[in-house]
């Protein structure tokens, strides 16, 4: 037992976060033109917006859910402090984990019952599939029988990614935690783990500097102001795009 | 003064005869791969039709260009607020239906079909999923007015228009139709460049060509959601998406873009033209019917000095200056006002101006007492019996402008933004060359006659000259004016040659390390 253990919360979170990391850059610096989801919006666009929709919603305010426990672990507990504040974030919190648990069973379903879609599935979209949707059903199965997640994630678990990230892992406690608990983070790290060598990169390039670059962009070869002066030699003056 | 050059060009409508070589061409060259089978960056169109994908004029559909709303102009369907929280779900992208489902036949199957009581066919089948497929929609469905039924008269240009007027387009006998070649408008106020949250879209400052990185594309896909002509396209296999570059390669080696290259009926036009970028802000946020004009007033004269010397503190250079003086679109567009961009409403002031086609409309169609005519014909000459007359005189001045076939309203809509004065006045302009060039080929028209129409219509005939040579004679050079693009400076700017002189050979662009 302890073997495993030490195996699932110790070896696997360094694994992971090291492919992570090596994976992740080793992609977008050389595999560019990869970098993306091979959206299936075009081939089939109705069925879409009842999986893509909720799943993505869901997904985004659980993952910054979670990383605010792992952040704020203080600020969390003393919002939950109040059993009315503790009531609203683990509701919602719940709801979008359902949203997301029916987005991801009719992107499932879409997915595998579109003729088309066929020609634009990978065999990591299948296990993408199911790690997500199990770890979504363990995530809601944890939150309704185990209460109240949002306050021993923050005194459980913040400790136990603090101490990963400290190169000191320590496991006393989380090792003692439900099997279903156990298996969430284990499933955690898998996705980390596989998230250079799936669709799943698409969420580290998320555009945000489409928010404050100009609308209109032009690319000049050649610097236009000093190309024609010559008190510069233009070509020193070497272009910054391409 | 920010004065920058723009590749563009004009397309005489009169002059297409419809035979899609240019969509071949283009099609050979850059779309024939998979997940780009259905593209047609360049695409000939039927009006009055509904086109191609599915009425893409109609913006309360797709969404496309900008809006202006309380003063205010904004993209339609995308942009920062709306394409950042729909980037989860596109609302208002296109589909593969909307266009076609592309498809091929199974050839093969008439060589190698085993002996049978019945003849072998080729089943079309889908080139996505390569199931047999029944054909349901294709590039050109409604080519030549075909189920008018169900695509001319869906057509977006048609709204505004009575339904007496829309009967009398459709009626059997005097239906008249054009055809709508389309490429990249390559536009100086580019949706698509505006829409895209990676930053993959860009407007070549040199030339103006407006290109997708595929590198840095991830496919988002608002630009197909923003551009208002649909002439960004999703490739559902590379998950990438692409559009018309003006065969960049081609142009900066000085050869013409394929699809103008092959054109048949020579009705392309490619030249450079100068224009004022600090004008653009100013020019898309005029109201619709300011809009057509200060489109064109933004372009420059390039024999202006003062013009010349701006130009080149912009880095323009000489002989980019010089393809302008010698433009045929500079000609087109500004010096005889004759071309017109395509739905200048959608905002993105599109390079790409049309000259709307006379044709359909030169002669008018009325029912006459012909007895006394044919009486003094040739009895071995054919005449319609039927007393209707096809009217190609030129007894009265433009007089078959007021009795047109095709409603002027339509080619409004489509070019000028409702305004039919702007349309009359080219339609007036086209024949009063003709009436220039008859008194001079036929003679049959008087001096004073053809003087009094080229007045009216404003032309001296110097320029009705330079418009016929233009339009029926011009040479290959005289419709492609390609500047020099200084690859070679180019190239120094994006690798130092200093830098691997004596290291790599031919055709590496890296050191050819060696293993052990």
């Amino acid at each position: 037992m302890e073997i495993l253990n030490n195996f699932f919360l110790i070896a696997l979170p360094y694994i992971a976060l090291a492919l992570f990391l090596v994976g992740s850059i080793y992609r977008y610096t050389h595999k560019g033109y990869k970098v993306s989801s091979l959206s299936s919006q075009f081939l089939e666009g109705r069925r879409l917006f009842y999986g893509a929709v909720p799943f993505h919603w869901g997904v985004f305010f659980l993952f910054f859910g979670h990383l605010i426990a792992v952040l704020f672990p203080r600020g969390v507990l003393a919002w939950n402090s109040q059993p009315v504040r503790l009531m609203i974030l683990e509701i919602s919190a719940f709801i979008f984990g359902i949203s997301m648990l029916i987005g991801l069973i009719n992107l499932f379903i879409r997915r595998y019952t579109t003729p088309r879609l066929k020609y634009v599935t990978n065999k990591m979209d299948l296990v993408i599939y199911i790690l997500l949707i199990t770890q979504t059903a363990f995530g809601l199965w944890i939150a309704y029988n185990f209460r109240w997640g949002s306050s021993w994630f923050s005194t459980l678990l913040t400790p136990y990614i603090y101490s990963i990230f400290k190169l000191q892992p320590d496991i006393s406690a989380v090792s003692l935690l439900p099997w279903a608990v156990k298996i969430h983070i284990i499933i955690a790290f898998t996705i980390v783990a596989i998230i250079p060598f799936s669709r799943l990169i698409h969420f580290l390039v998320y555009p945000l500097n489409y928010l404050w670059r100009p609308y209109q962009q032009i690319r000049w070869n050649w610097g236009r102001k000093s190309v024609r002066s010559p008190k510069t030699a233009w070509s020193l003056h070497r272009p910054k795009n391409n | 003064m920010d004065i920058r050059s723009q590749i563009s060009m004009v397309f005489h409508l009169d002059k297409c005869i419809g035979c899609h070589t240019c969509s071949v061409a283009c099609k050979n060259i850059w779309t024939d791969r998979k997940g780009a089978e259905y593209m047609w960056w360049n695409n000939v169109e039927t009006k009055p039709g509904t086109g191609y994908p599915g009425k893409w004029e109609d913006q309360e559909i797709y969404r496309g260009g900008w809006e202006k709303k309380n003063g205010k102009v904004r993209l339609k369907g995308a942009g920062k607020r709306r394409g950042l929280t729909n980037i989860f779900y596109n609302p208002n992208l296109p589909v593969i239906d909307d266009y076609y489902e592309p498809f091929t036949y199974k050839y093969l199957d008439l060589i190698e079909a085993p002996q049978g009581d019945v003849q072998p066919t080729a089943r079309p089948v889908s080139l996505i999923t390569g199931e047999p497929i029944d054909i349901k929609m294709g590039p050109n469905w409604d080519d030549d007015l075909s189920g008018t039924l169900d695509y001319g008269r869906n057509d977006p240009n048609l709204q505004n228009l009575t339904q007496a007027e829309q009967e009398v387009m459709f009626q059997l006998e005097k239906m008249a139709f054009f055809y709508l070649p389309r490429i990249c408008n390559h536009c100086l106020n580019p949706a698509c460049v505006a829409s895209c949250p990676s930053g993959a879209i860009y407007k070549r400052g040199e030339d103006g060509v407006v290109l997708i990185n595929q590198e840095v594309c991830r496919a988002w896909r608002m630009c197909v959601t923003a551009c208002p002509y649909k002439k960004s396209y999703y490739n559902w296999h590379a998950g990438k998406s692409e559009k018309c570059i003006l065969c960049f390669p081609r142009l900066e080696a000085g050869l013409a873009p394929a699809c103008m290259h092959s054109c048949v009926g020579r009705i392309r036009y490619l030249g450079v033209l100068l224009y004022d970028a600090d004008k653009i802000k100013d020019t898309v946020h005029l109201d619709d019917q300011e809009l057509v004009d200060a489109h064109r007033d933004m372009i420059l004269d390039p024999f202006d000095e003062n013009v010349i010397r701006e130009a080149k503190k912009n880095g323009i250079a000489d002989s980019t200056i010089h393809a302008a003086q010698f433009s045929p679109v500079y000609k087109y567009v500004k010096e005889w006002k004759l071309a017109l961009p395509l739905h200048a409403e959608f905002r993105t002031l599109p390079m790409l101006f049309y000259v709307p086609p006379l044709l359909p409309v030169m002669a008018s169609l009325k029912q006459v007492d012909n007895t006394e005519d044919s009486k003094k014909m040739n009895p071995i000459a054919k005449y319609w019996d039927d007393n209707w007359l096809y009217d190609t005189s030129t007894k009265e001045l433009f007089g078959s402008l007021d009795q047109v076939r095709f409603p002027l309203k339509y080619l409004a809509n489509m070019f000028s933004i409702g305004d039919e004065e702007k349309i009359k006045d080219k339609w007036k302009k086209l024949m009063a060359v003709r009436i220039h060039r008859r008194r001079k080929t036929v003679g049959d028209v008087s001096d004073e006659k053809a003087n009094e129409v080229l007045k009216a219509a404003g032309l001296t005939e110097e320029q009705a000259d330079g418009i016929f040579y233009l339009t029926a004679l011009a040479k290959f050079e005289d419709r492609f004016v390609i500047p020099p693009a200084h690859r070679e400076q180019a190239i120094e700017m994006l690798d130092f040659t200093g830098d691997v002189k004596g290291s790599t050979g031919f055709g590496f662009k890296s050191k050819p390390k060696r293993g052990i």
